[in-house]
């Protein structure tokens, strides 16, 4: 802030009409900008500090041996410390889930697009509910599959298809299918 | 708050003035850090390390709660979550972990400086005296709050520490013992002694702020000391906090916090021991095991007893050296002298650079290795040390003579030396001659 003794000091650099940006101003925009500057670098480490260190980024991708896993079986893993649902479905469970027009579907996705071509029955999600994160039942034997006879999420209810397709209740998507490739035709890399 | 001169806060945004007519935050801030306080004119940079020393608590408070964030309180964990999880893996977490560290440091040097700028020109006088004790209680939490910081990375530098700071109470008759496996938890420092420390650790700093409040809050009260100790007397004595001691103290907080990022970035253990990077051992204790460097006065002192005279030598080492703090706390009335600056001051000036250095002499006692003339050496300016504060002192403010003092702070500044008035029943001094008693 300048005082009008300092504007008619200064008013001899600045020309006639004191036009164009006077030196106490120029001085003042630095001075702030150097300190915002700072303030930004000091501030930073203390938000990265809170992303994923790269030891937890390192495990990215996780090897699924399918090998023991009879039709109409699923296996619960993890990835990224996450729940993966691998599930080989019966015959039957893929018809039910082609017998769907995707005009019903909330999120409409086909079977073949939730699958790698050949391996149809082979289902890979993740274990994690698109409404909050709950983790799904109906994978291992006995637990509620729900009435379309896919996964059932017992935090709110919501109903998924032998697809993993959201059917009924509150969750937005299907269970989300992971980025996976087949290494071997009995082993999965997921990540 | 504290002269009659002082601006009332007047908000012209319509905001500010709905929120100060309901809650006066607005108007507590203008009065102690804005255009509300006035502030004796005359200041030096000596003044500035009180608000530094501010800077630094909120330095170690926010890289402090960040490393709890990644710390592991547990015997097994303490030392991997720090030197592999914080130092390697948590994202810039060397940087804030130096930080840290460092912060520490450069925490006890403004303080150090605060406080002999205290000493130095009697900022403990009346109508100083709880500001001043209150800055003891900051300094002995600060002093609880670095140890138990330094015992919570586990390496070999925090346990030993540990064990010989609470071996402290074992030299107290009877209770001593009880009293120090009742604060370890334990036999020896142990998970039980590291949850406590670590939930202490992180308690203590909010305790401190509160005290800085309180030592604030009673500073302004009188308003702050300046170099000539000379009272505040009228309006041109002053400036406004805001904006002439902002943009002082503002260029040299920055000034000053360049030289720790410089040992933050260039020398980041300079200032520790390669000791604390291996693991604690409780079976095996380090050759040379010292305190950090704050630490080392106060360690000489303890060390400084080496032969039981009524009292075991290790109770009257712990004795000495609490009591060399305590001490302090009587200071008002220790130096009965009605000059407050030791600008003014002959003889106790030449005993203040004394004391400095017999301080100074401590340290490195504290620090280096035990050889028998360092024992000696150590006694010695222990001995000084309580000489100072309780024989020195009091025998210099009853009989020396002190220079003329100027009239008001405004003279001394406006007009030099040249118009400073002499005190009742004194002849003002001409440049060079002794001062003598009217």
């Amino acid at each position: 802030m300048a005082t009008k003794a300092q504007s008619a000091e200064v008013s001899a650099t600045t020309g006639p009409g004191g036009e164009g940006v006077r030196r106490r101003d120029f001085l003042n925009v630095a001075a702030v900008s150097f300190a915002g500057v700072g303030t930004v670098a000091a501030i930073a480490p203390l938000l990265v500090q809170m992303a994923p260190s790269a030891d937890v980024l390192a495990m990215a991708t996780t090897e699924v041996d399918i090998s023991k896993i009879q039709p109409g079986q699923g296996i619960k893993t993890q990835w990224r410390k996450q729940p993966i649902f691998v599930r080989n479905l019966t015959p039957k469970e893929i018809q039910e889930a082609n017998a769907v027009p995707l005009s019903e579907l909330r999120d409409p996705q086909s079977l073949a697009d939730r699958t790698k071509p050949g391996k149809q029955n082979w289902l890979i999600t993740l274990g994690v509910c698109t409404h909050l994160g709950c983790v799904p039942l109906g994978i291992s034997e006995g637990e509620n599959k729900g009435p379309y006879g896919g996964y059932f999420c017992p935090c709110h209810g919501s109903m998924y298809d032998t697809a993993a397709r959201i059917r009924q209740g509150p969750a937005p998507k299907n269970l989300e299918v992971p980025e996976y490739k087949f290494t071997s035709p009995t082993t999965v890399q997921i990540g | 708050m504290s002269f009659k001169w002082a601006k009332p806060y007047e908000p012209k945004q319509p905001l500010m003035r709905w929120l100060d007519e309901r809650l006066p935050l607005p108007r507590l801030v203008y009065g102690a850090i804005g255009g509300g306080y006035p502030v004796p004119r005359n200041l030096n940079y000596f003044w500035n390390f009180g608000v530094l020393a501010g800077i630094f608590l909120m330095i170690q408070i926010v890289t402090g709660i960040v490393l709890a964030m990644h710390f592991a309180a547990t015997t097994g964990g303490a030392f991997t979550s720090v030197n592999q999880l914080i130092m390697r893996d948590v994202n810039a977490g060397w940087l804030l972990r130096y930080a840290h560290m460092n912060g520490a440091s450069f925490f006890f040097i403004v303080t150090y400086i605060h406080i002999f700028r205290g000493l130095y020109y009697g900022s403990y006088k009346a109508p100083r005296e709880l500001v001043w004790m209150l800055g003891l209680v900051i300094y002995l939490l600060m002093m609880a709050t670095a140890f138990m910081g330094y015992v919570l990375p586990w390496g070999q530098m925090s346990y030993w520490g540990a064990q010989v700071i609470t071996g402290f109470f074992s030299a107290f008759p009877l209770i001593g013992e009880p009293l120090r496996v009742w604060l370890l938890g334990g036999y020896a420092p142990d998970q039980a002694a590291l949850s406590r420390f670590f939930s202490l650790h992180y308690l203590l700093p909010f305790v401190i702020a509160a005290v800085v409040i309180l030592h604030i809050w009673a500073l302004h009260i009188p308003g702050s000391g300046n170099p000539t100790g000379v009272d505040v007397k009228e309006e041109r004595d002053t400036l406004p906090f805001h904006p002439f001691y902002t943009a002082k103290d503002g260029w040299f907080a920055a000034a000053f916090l360049l030289v720790y990022a410089l040992v933050t970035y260039f020398a980041p253990n300079y200032l520790g021991h390669p000791d604390n990077y291996i693991p604690a051992n409780p079976l095996a204790t380090p050759a040379h095991i010292v305190p950090e460097w704050y630490f080392w006065p106060f360690y000489a002192i303890l060390r400084s007893f080496t032969v039981d005279f009524i009292l075991p030598a290790k109770l009257w080492g712990v004795l000495a050296m609490f009591g060399s703090i305590l001490l302090l706390f009587f200071l008002p009335w220790l130096d009965r002298s009605p000059v407050r600056s030791g600008s003014y001051r002959p003889v106790f000036k030449r005993f203040f650079w004394l004391l400095v250095a017999d301080v100074v002499i401590l340290g490195y006692v504290g620090g280096a290795p035990i050889s028998w003339w360092r024992i000696a050496l150590g006694q010695a300016a222990a001995a000084y040390y309580f000489l100072h504060f309780l024989v020195i002192l009091p025998l210099v403010s009853a009989f020396e003579t002190p220079l003329p003092l100027p009239s008001s702070i405004s003279e001394s500044v406006l007009h030099g030396e040249a118009e400073e008035a002499a005190p009742l029943g004194q002849k003002k001094p001409r440049r060079g001659a002794t001062a003598t008693a009217g």
